[in-house]
């Protein structure tokens, strides 16, 4: 996976899914544009400023609550490139693997809006805005394979599963 | 390896054939996969991407979040499902009128039932470990995958063992339980794990209740929460259950990565404050004001939580202040408290009373909180605007204190609406 570079947009502890895509925007119309909706109710214009590349940065428990898929869908959707965390929620983590949304636990200093470098091959993520250097783990096999496969289903199609 | 295993290991040692503990990652068979209407679209499409043949007999199609379709997109998102269960004939689709809250549902119609491995794509899907099933939540791309494949892979948990001990004091249950141990482990206290239920207290639990603290086990992040089958089990699944079963129990020597104590005796009514279900503080400590009081969902909108509201609101009348919306969970739960005299009562006293749904328990319809607004529930989640306005509130508790609570216009225990 190639190097990532983008801008922070930092978050606390148990940012839930209804945080991430509102209840009111899950039906079926919206699923090509789910990215207009993201932190609607608790980062109102986020949807709108966020750019190409840009990363979240939580604390624990990122994503709990819902199993809804629109929630990691919706930020692939709205350009967020990674999203780094101290811990995250069991079916997030597992919906993001299976549509792509990379991602990364470590705790990291990170303030909003620094400029942050992801290379997931080294395991490192630097704060470009203050200069500091953060090691994460990368997933273990069976998930980086599941992974570089393109999601389950891929391994599905492909006959492997 | 020479040690015993808990209930979580044994099922999916079963269910893969493999002699399976914690830390392993296995592909299991899955005994039946359930999607909604939010979830099965994105299911549906994935599968179609495939073009393989579903495993028709596996798939449980249940609408019940923005049923009876709630606006326009809701009808369409509704009708989706209905067609992919035309098109590919899958007999277990349930339309409204004959359905309700799909983890209800998936009770009633005996698809839940001890020993079984299930997923569905709704977080609650957990419930069914309160019949002795490893039963876990999935997202809707899994679901298609198991649509296709009657597999998925699983990371075989560890488990944290609770001990129970004592019996509930009299206006306590499930719902207490669960938030008391939420608020003490937190919301990511189980994360990847199972949280297994042991001890002599067992015995005076209800299903209805171990039902709703299953419910709520992945409000601490937990992978399942089970609890293991017994004669009430076997007595509560008697007259449901599709097909066989397999009872599983947790060896002596299994391993556990955490061990709780809870006497059930010293359980207080508690309710879980916004914006987290961990938030939990006893009822007695509680001074809010309410605009609303909601009782139905997947955590406590059966038969059970029904009588015990109604116990508590029989010849009350509900607060001028307060709208009271009880919801039951699915439409036999609705019948039989018809026939009971249950939703009489809740009329006479002033309550509105509604056919099945998720409703406004995740912000669809039929009750959904403007601004300011409070609303004591006997829902899951409080999270910030998870019933309407963004600046609304959830309280979580139990049908006896909602019930209690809806009378007294602020959130109480029965025993203090003596004093009103």
């Amino acid at each position: 996976m190639d190097v990532l570079k983008g801008k922070a947009w930092c978050f606390g502890d148990h940012v839930d899914t209804d945080q991430i895509i509102p209840a009111e925007r899950l039906v079926a119309e919206n699923l090509d544009h789910l990215n207009e909706f993201i932190f609607e109710k608790v980062r109102p214009g986020m949807a709108q400023a966020v750019q190409k590349g840009d990363i979240i940065v939580a604390g624990r428990n990122f994503g709990c609550g819902s199993s809804r898929e629109h929630a990691p869908r919706s930020l692939l959707q709205a350009g967020i490139s990674c999203v780094v965390a101290e811990s995250f929620a069991r079916i997030f983590f597992r919906n993001s693997l299976n549509v792509g949304l990379l991602l990364i636990e470590c705790s990291a200093d990170v303030s909003e809006g620094d400029l942050l470098e992801v290379r997931p091959k080294e395991g490192k993520l630097i704060n470009l805005s203050n200069g500091m250097e953060f090691d994460f783990q990368q997933y273990p096999e069976f998930i980086s394979e599941l992974v570089s496969s393109g999601g389950l289903l891929e391994l599905i199609r492909e006959g492997r599963f | 390896m020479d040690r015993g295993k808990t209930i979580a290991e044994k099922i999916l040692s079963a269910k893969s054939g493999v002699d399976a503990y914690s830390g392993q990652i296995v592909k299991a068979n899955v005994d039946y996969v359930m999607v909604n209407d939010v979830t099965g679209p994105i299911a549906f499409r994935e599968f179609e991407g495939l073009s393989m043949e579903p495993q028709k007999d596996k798939i449980v199609l249940i609408p019940d979040h923005y049923v009876p379709n709630k606006d326009v997109a809701s009808a369409e998102q509704a009708k989706e499902m209905r067609e992919f269960a035309r098109r590919w004939q899958i007999a277990n689709y349930f339309e409204v009128g004959r359905s309700g809250v799909c983890h209800q549902l998936m009770i009633d119609e005996g698809f839940a039932a001890p020993g079984r491995l299930i997923v569905g794509a709704d977080s609650h899907t957990c419930t069914y470990g309160g019949l002795g099933a490893f039963s876990t939540g999935v997202g809707s791309t899994e679901a298609a995958a198991v649509f296709a494949t009657g597999r998925l892979w699983f990371k075989v948990p560890e488990s944290i063992k609770v001990e129970l001990t004592g019996s509930f004091r009299k206006g306590v249950g499930g719902k207490d339980l669960a938030i008391r141990m939420i608020t003490d482990i937190g919301v990511d206290g189980a994360t990847y794990k199972a949280i297994e239920f042991s001890g002599e207290g067992l015995a005076s639990i209800s299903v209805s209740d171990r039902l709703t603290v299953a419910n709520m086990a992945i409000e601490a992040g937990g992978k399942a929460g089970i609890f293991p089958c017994d004669e009430l089990t076997e007595e509560y699944i008697k007259d449901r259950v599709r097909g066989k079963y397999e009872r599983y129990y947790a060896d002596e020597d299994a391993e556990y990565c955490q061990m709780l104590h809870y006497d059930l005796g010293e359980i207080e009514p508690m309710v879980a404050f916004p914006h987290l279900p961990e938030n939990g503080r006893p009822v007695r400590e509680a001074d809010v004001a309410i605009d609303q009081a909601w009782l139905g969902s997947c955590t406590n909108g059966r038969i059970e939580d029904l009588r015990i509201a109604a116990e508590v609101i029989k010849g009350r009348k509900v607060h001028p202040n307060v709208r009271f919306i009880v919801v039951p969970a699915s439409m036999t739960v609705y019948r039989q408290a018809l026939d009971e005299g249950l939703i009489s009562l809740f009329i006479e006293a002033g309550a509105f009373v509604s056919g099945p749904t998720c409703g406004a328990c995740l912000g669809g319809h039929m009750g959904i909180l403007a601004a300011g607004e409070r609303c004591v529930a006997s829902t899951n989640r409080n999270f910030i605007g998870r019933m309407g306005h963004k600046d609304s509130e959830v309280y979580l508790a139990g049908p006896a204190v909602v019930a209690a609570s809806a009378v007294a216009g602020r959130i109480i225990t029965p025993d203090n609406l003596e004093e009103i």
